[in-house]
């Protein structure tokens, strides 16, 4: 052991930096989650503050908040991961359809776009087509519908369709590229001699193309399973312009976290949320990893 | 039906469905860039008209004023410019380098404590002590609080990246270029530095790319750690000149003095001349990156 210390003292330096990093971003707040079991005041600070068992806990699930947050959080979750799945892996099969390159790599560039603008932005682009009197949709498109001066940051039962819209518009196109290299990989040969036999196009689909990109289909999906108590915290909160009208459909547990940490500093309360959303998450993960070993012990992430 | 009658009309089927793909995709691609040329149409637009005509795609009076505004009058931005600019720049070659230093050891088949330290990137992806414990941790034992290093040492812990880059490690350097640099008596560190890195050139521009938009898009470790306004990030500012402007609008209107702040500056083209100005490095930089990218992404994607 010792040897090998010194042996390969060099690569053991070259980790070292990293390391500490982790140690101090990673594994720390891990053994803060005791926190949560505590009643935290500023003037006994963190360790020296009185234990107080289960109480956080207690307060959180005897609001009403638990359960909205909780719900709205793996609602909008499972709709992502399905709507996501299916357009993504339709995308990557349409583009690979497109025989003319230079359109198709044309096509890739453009779609992949959105997710390079971040949620500040994207919040900016939604508000520029909602804003109550001057945005695109309100002062254009809905008065055709009947509809005028709308404002939508008052309505909450249209959030989870702007959100769903949003979300997919920042993230299929850079998810139908995982689909697409995969799609690269397939043989070749395997369309030809599809084709020999009389395949038509949308045989070769359903008979070759999907069922070869399930494997990756069901890897992505577990892996997206395991975050199901996370959600992206700059959609929920910014795109919505943190708007307390809007709570009912659109709060979720992250923005539930950060409001009663920053805004409220019920820190008791916050990292109760915050203790439920990591063991949970933590028992997702394993989970999905076991459920992906099981159906193929090459795609598991550990 | 004779042979080549039959391949005719399936040429004529597929020519139509290629008409078909290609629509739906120039529709796709509009999609994905319209909102964005909205918001570039807004910058150029007069607020006068923006107020009475509401935002539109085709600007009836170009004007450049929100512009001279942004760069003449507002050193907030000017200094949220530099701000972010300098925290990616550092913080990009930063994470780069530790990324690959700790890549490359996991990677060596003859490095007995690999598995060990395997691990312990992996349990950091299973489990997070998450927001509360870190907001404490950096506030009151580091005491980051508006510092620059609050910006950038939360973006340099990535388990993702260096996953990534192992595996294109495991792919592309093979075992007797580092047997050979050994024998020809070159320390590790010369083997690092001038065999593995010069040919990892992909792996490091894809994860460079993505850290670069990580910073520059980071918003998150300003709204939890950043209180002096020198310090604001672009990201930072844009949130709350979003949120202000909502302010502004529900304290004052109808007072007499919404109108007056509306006078003196273009509020609303000037949110989106800002928008812009922070997108703009981002399209900048993309193509340079693209040909990577993707190869990086599914490299890692696919097997973690």
């Amino acid at each position: 052991m010792l040897r090998n210390v010194v042996k390969h003292r060099v690569l053991l330096l070259m980790l070292l930096p990293t390391s500490l990093i982790f140690f101090v971003n990673c594994y720390i707040p891990m053994f803060g989650v005791f926190i949560a079991f505590k009643n935290i005041n500023y003037i006994d600070g963190i360790l020296g503050s009185p234990w107080t068992g289960l109480d956080n806990f207690r307060f959180l699930f005897a609001t009403s908040d638990a359960w909205r947050v909780t719900i709205n959080t793996v609602s909008y979750n499972v709709v992502f991961i399905v709507s996501g799945l299916i357009l993504s892996v339709a995308v990557a099969i349409a583009v690979n359809e497109v025989r003319a390159k230079l359109a198709s790599r044309v096509y890739q560039t453009i779609m992949i776009m959105p997710n390079f603008l971040s949620m500040v932005v994207v919040s900016y682009i939604v508000y520029a087509f909602l804003h109550p009197e001057y945005g695109f949709l309100v002062k254009y498109i809905l008065p055709l519908f009947g509809y005028s001066s709308v404002n939508a940051y008052m309505h909450p039962q249209a959030w989870p369709y702007i959100l769903w819209i949003t979300k997919m518009w920042h993230s299929i196109g850079i998810g139908s590229v995982i689909y697409l290299a995969a799609i690269t990989g397939i043989s070749e040969e395997l369309y030809e001699a599809a084709k020999m036999d009389g395949a038509s196009k949308w045989q070769q689909i359903t008979r070759i193309t999907i069922p070869l990109l399930t494997p990756v289909m069901v890897i992505l999906t577990i892996l997206n399973l395991g975050g199901i108590f996370r959600s992206d915290f700059g959609l929920f909160y910014h795109v919505t312009l943190d708007s307390g009208a809007l709570r009912s459909t659109t709060d979720v547990i992250d923005t539930y976290v950060y409001r009663g940490l920053i805004q409220l500093n019920d820190l008791g309360m916050s990292s109760a949320a915050n203790f439920y959303q990591s063991v949970v998450g933590f028992f997702l993960v394993i989970g999905a990893n076991s459920l992906a070993r099981k159906l193929n012990r090459d795609t598991a992430l550990f | 039906m004779n042979p080549k009658a039959s391949v005719k009309t399936s040429q004529k089927a597929s020519k139509l469905a290629e008409t078909i793909l290609h629509i739906i995709f120039i529709a796709f691609s509009l999609a994905c860039i319209l909102p964005i040329v909205l918001i570039v149409a807004i910058s150029f637009s007069d607020e006068k008209l923006l107020t009475l005509q509401g935002y539109k795609f085709w600007p009836d009076k170009l004007d450049v004023s929100a512009y001279q505004y942004l760069f003449t009058n507002s050193t907030t931005l000017v200094k949220a410019y530099g701000v972010s600019l300098s925290v990616t720049i550092i913080g990009t070659i930063m994470a780069v380098l530790l990324i690959a230093l700790y890549a490359y050891p996991i990677f060596r088949k003859d490095f007995p404590f690999k598995k060990a330290f395997n691990f312990y990137l992996l349990i950091t992806m299973l489990f997070s002590g998450g927001l509360v414990p870190f907001y404490l941790l950096y506030v009151n034992f580091l005491e980051l609080k508006d510092s620059f290093a609050a910006l950038i040492l939360p973006g340099l812990s990535n388990a993702f990246y260096i996953f990534i880059t192992r595996t294109f490690f495991q792919q592309t350097i093979p075992e007797e270029m580092i047997e050979s640099g050994k024998l020809d008596g070159a320390s590790e560190w010369r083997i690092f530095f001038q065999l593995v890195l010069p040919i990892s050139l992909p792996v490091l521009a894809t994860v460079g790319l993505f850290t670069t938009l990580m910073y520059w898009n980071d918003w998150f470790n300003s709204m939890l750690f950043i209180n002096d306004t020198d310090k604001f990030s672009l990201q930072y500012v844009m949130i709350q000149m979003i949120r202000q402007a909502e302010f502004f609008k529900n304290q004052l209107a109808g007072s007499g003095v919404a109108l007056m702040v509306q006078e003196a500056v273009p509020t609303e083209s000037l949110r989106m001349a800002m928008v812009v100005v922070s997108i703009g490095p981002i399209l900048f930089v993309y193509p340079f990156f693209q040909k990577y990218f993707t190869k990086g992404l599914t490299i890692g994607a696919i097997k973690g």
